[in-house]
């Protein structure tokens, strides 16, 4: 059953004033390997269809896997039942109207029919390559194809088709590790004997990791520790429903300087060097949303839900997918923070004493107002004494405000890396200097 | 269902697997949230599938497809044995997979209500009520609330003979109050931050009293924006019941993944520092701490009657007497140690491979009344209700945030304090218990999110812990 079929079964047989039909249909599948061998091979095709039907202005959901027509016509059914038993909620103002969407190319043939056998060869490569050094190489790499097609009773009626295709790995070695990863929608971002030399290259730099002492120090982030500063600040509020729930970072900040002049970050869903979205879950297209501007904080995504709570806002395109569970809220899908003019070597060779850090592992927020973030350094953390790097440090705790790290940004990298992230999306990034970080502890 | 299933693994055998299974799976959960007296979230998902696990020669090979019939069964079946050659172009060591695993038989969680017969109506009518006492308070700016249900209707076939029909019935819910003000956000929930779930019917939800606890809640967090933030140094630290439950989720649920331990999460979740040589040879915790996994404690996320491989549930040590003494385990893995697999291999649906994944992984209750031991305490400080986690990959250095903490001065717990935070090294950490409470204060508490696997996987364990006493602990680290 194609989209069409499913969103003609489902809004023909719905009751409601209004209804929504979210079709999501993946094929995908991933190879994982550790101890230099294959040891985790899976393939999946699922479909998930989510119906969304509005009765006033009260909103029932029901989601299924069963595409039969009966099923389809049961599901309407469900959801119209459930949004009957609700109190209105006023502040609901109803489905997006349709608007035009600009097609936008994400779809590679040889990723989505990307065979077991291709993708063995091509970890296979990591592999030998880390046995070769005396070293042991785990990771993975998915190729998967996603359609995604929605369509409501006011005519919105919008479909895309997108791959994406990631691979990473972590090398190890007797007391050092390395670590290297490659997203696209096109099979050719995936450079196997790349990844291999790039974590090849941390592990060696990374032997005989010594103690060092936490406290502050200017940072050098590679993209991967990089990447973890726009999600973990989209995570605590770039959505508007945050904002308009008072726990987001951009509280009390909108319109002010709050981190440096070179600091520009931007949700560009239409960007091809990304992993494009043309339009969002309830069918919006996706705006170019400028969320910190030149340091200034701008504004945070909005769905339709969360416009139609401000006399003066618009959807912006960022819906996540509706959940029964509740609402998770906009988010940014598509992040890109602008690049700057500084290599690492230039950023190692500026720093008089520092940390150069491959990437952050296991970040949570401690408080979310603030943007304070706890998590460990990871795969790589090397020690800058005048200007060079002066040995390997073993893996340390930071408790630091990502808000205020920014605002001491010295540098932007000149190449960024794009990088899987959630909701199908992906993140562009480049490595950065930042002037002060605080660590907390260290591991043993 | 019995030849689908035979189908299945008949195809597979015939296209070259040596060992295969199969698991069907009918899932059905629903929902209800409501925020500020508003409905936030409702309805019903479900999700029907199958997948096939192969093992050709000594690698592995997975398919799962939502369409469950005759020739799509045949599909995903050679799929499998294709995905399983592939693999094999990057071998590995050889896969002893143990005994064979024949075991048949059904289960169900035994549950008083089922928590699919109450009324959408009742539900809500629960949640509203506890949303509007919250909203009472007028520094609340977001009242919250949800129960959810959650049915997994399994079965389980192996190319061993093995036949298992299961299901598992989990129900849960919470409510939360979020007091803002120009500088911060506060956060109190009752009865664990988005954590209250177990396998139980309906009566899992009634008894933690949301609209009985809501006026508390609503209070506590708005005295938590007031309240003084916690100091900075080492002092004694008193847990809570549901913090210690997710410590203990953390700090010795995954170390003890024998899947870690081999490296096979490296990339991933993590390894482990409890290597296979210090089974039975490393002090893990102080004298009094005993670590148990099991899969048979009644209303535990981690309860069933067979895990994903056919193994039956059972109940083993992890720490013993603080000695550490054993690990959670597949049949693979536990069959490079010389051992049996304790049954801890599960899947999170019909479209993804088993891991190995807590069971119910307790601290066993000590013997001490709570009042006695904060009695017996100069200076320390009480914290409860988890608020932000982080540990390293190897699983030794953490660092947890609580929603609320009690200064403990000579004996008596005093003024409130918020944004408390604690850190330390496991085996430091667990070797300066020195007291732990009776199994009057013993719960088992859900851990429903724990994430693991590639594709990821989110699976329900459970944590049972009472209140314990920790000396020398460093704590408020991020101020």
């Amino acid at each position: 059953m194609n989209f069409r079929q499913i969103a003609d079964a489902v809004l023909s047989a719905s009751k409601a004033e209004q209804t929504e039909v979210l079709a999501l249909e993946q094929d995908e599948s991933l190879t994982r390997f550790a101890n230099n061998c294959v040891h985790q091979n899976v393939t999946e095709r699922n479909v998930q269809i989510t119906v969304r039907a509005v009765i006033g202005t009260k909103i029932g959901i029901a989601v299924s896997n069963d595409t039969r027509p009966e099923s389809l016509r049961h599901l309407a059914s469900r959801a119209c039942d459930v949004a009957k038993l609700q109190p209105d909620n006023p502040e609901f103002k109803g489905l997006p109207e349709p608007q035009s969407v600009t097609p936008v190319a994400a779809y590679d043939h040889a990723v989505a029919e990307c065979t077991p056998e291709h993708r063995a060869k091509t970890v296979g490569i990591i592999c030998r390559k880390a046995a070769t050094a005396g070293c042991s190489a785990a990771g993975s790499m998915t190729t998967s194809s996603l359609s995604i097609g929605v369509a409501n009773s006011k005519g919105v009626s919008a479909e895309h088709r997108s791959t994406l295709a990631d691979a990473s790995t972590v090398i190890m070695g007797t007391n050092s590790s390395g670590w290297a990863q490659n997203t696209g929608w096109q099979l050719p971002a995936i450079d196997a004997e790349a990844i291999a030399n790039e974590a090849l290259a941390k592990l060696r730099l990374g032997i005989d990791p010594v103690d060092f002492e936490p406290g502050e120090y200017a940072v050098i982030l590679d993209p991967y520790a990089t990447a973890d500063l726009l999600e973990m600040l989209a995570f605590d509020g770039m959505g508007a429903l945050s904002v308009q729930e008072g726990r987001s970072w951009m509280n009390g900040r909108l319109g002010q300087r709050i981190m440096a002049d070179s600091v520009s970050i931007i949700d560009d869903g239409l960007n091809t060097s990304g992993v494009p979205w043309p339009f969002d879950f309830e069918g919006v297209p996706k705006k170019v949303v400028p969320i910190v501007s030149s340091g200034v904080a701008l504004t945070p995504v909005y769905d339709s839900f969360t416009a139609g709570r401000e006399s003066d806002k618009h959807s912006t395109g960022h819906a996540t997918p509706p959940s029964p569970q509740g609402r998770f809220g906009p988010a940014p899908m598509n992040l890109f923070l602008r690049p700057g003019t500084t290599s690492i070597e230039a950023m190692i060779k500026s720093t008089k004493l520092g940390l150069y850090i491959t990437r952050f592992w296991y970040t949570r927020t401690v408080h979310p107002r603030d943007a304070v973030v706890t998590g460990m350094t990871r795969d790589g953390t090397f020690v800058i004494r005048n200007g060079e790097i002066a040995h390997p440090a073993k893996s340390l705790r930071f408790t630091q405000s990502y808000v205020d790290a920014l605002k001491y940004t010295e540098a932007i990298g000149t190449s960024p890396r794009l990088l899987r992230s959630g909701f199908g999306g992906a993140t562009s990034v480049p490595a950065v200097k930042l002037a002060r970080f605080r660590f907390t502890s260290a591991t043993k | 269902m019995k030849d689908l299933t035979d189908h299945a693994l008949n195809i597979a055998q015939i296209e070259g697997a040596r060992y295969a299974d199969i698991r069907i799976l009918d899932r059905r959960e629903q929902v209800v949230s409501v925020k500020n007296g508003h409905v936030d979230g409702i309805g019903d998902q479900d999700s029907q599938g199958f997948g096939i696990r192969v093992l050709v020669g000594n690698s592995w090979g997975f398919a799962a497809s939502a369409y469950l019939h005759r020739a799509e069964i045949e599909r995903v079946a050679a799929t499998a044995v294709k995905v399983a050659r592939a693999s094999a172009l990057v071998p590995g060591e050889k896969i002893d997979l143990g005994p064979a695993v024949s075991s048949t038989g059904k289960y169900t969680t035994p549950i008083q209500i089922d928590p699919f017969s109450i009324p959408l109506e009742e539900k809500l009518d629960l949640l509203f009520r506890a949303d509007a006492i919250m909203r009472r308070n007028a520094g609340v700016k977001v009242a919250e609330g949800n129960v959810l249900a959650i049915r997994n209707h399994k079965f389980f076939a192996n190319s061993e003979g093995a036949y298992l029909e299961q299901v598992i019935c989990e129900t849960g819910g919470a409510i939360a109050a979020t007091a803002v003000n120009d500088t911060e956000v506060q956060v109190r929930s009752h009865p664990n931050s988005f954590r209250y779930q177990g396998t139980g019917g309906w009566e899992y939800v009634t008894s933690a009293d949301f609209v009985g606890n809501a006026e508390r809640v609503a209070e506590e967090a708005v005295k938590l924006i007031f309240a003084d933030v916690c100091p900075t140094g080492d002092t004694t630290l008193i847990l809570g019941s549901s913090q210690l439950a997710l410590q203990i989720h953390e700090s010795c649920g995954h170390p003890t993944e024998l899947d870690r331990v081999y490296g096979t999460e490296a990339a991933f979740a993590g390894r482990s520092f409890l290597t296979t040589d210090k089974r039975n040879h490393f002090k893990y915790g102080s004298g009094i701490v005993n670590l148990t996994a099991d899969s048979v404690r009644a209303t535990g996320l981690g309860t069933f009657a067979w895990d994903d491989e056919g193994i039956p549930a059972s109940s083993t040590p992890l720490v013993k007497d603080g000695e550490f003494v054993g690990y959670l385990m597949s049949r693979e893995t536990a069959a490079k140690l010389g051992l049996r697999s304790n049954g801890c291999m599960r899947a999170d649906g019909w479209n993804r491979i088993p891991l190995i994944r807590m069971t119910n992984v307790s601290l066993e209750p000590g013997t001490w009344e709570l009042e006695d031991l904060i009695a017996d305490t100069d200076d320390g400080i009480y914290m409860e209700t988890n608020r932000s986690w982080s540990i390293d990959d190897m699983r030794l250095n953490f660092q947890f945030g609580t929603e609320v903490g009690y200064e403990i001065k000579r004996g008596k717990r005093g003024r409130l304090l918020k944004n408390c935070t604690y850190a330390g090294i496991t085996p430091e950490f667990w070797n300066s218990c020195d007291a732990i409470t009776n199994d009057k204060y013993w719960t088992l508490w859900g851990t429903p999110n724990c994430g693991k696997g590639e594709p990821m996987q989110t699976m329900g364990t459970g944590h049972g812990a009472s209140p314990a006493r920790f000396r020398k602990i460093k704590v408020g680290v991020f101020q």
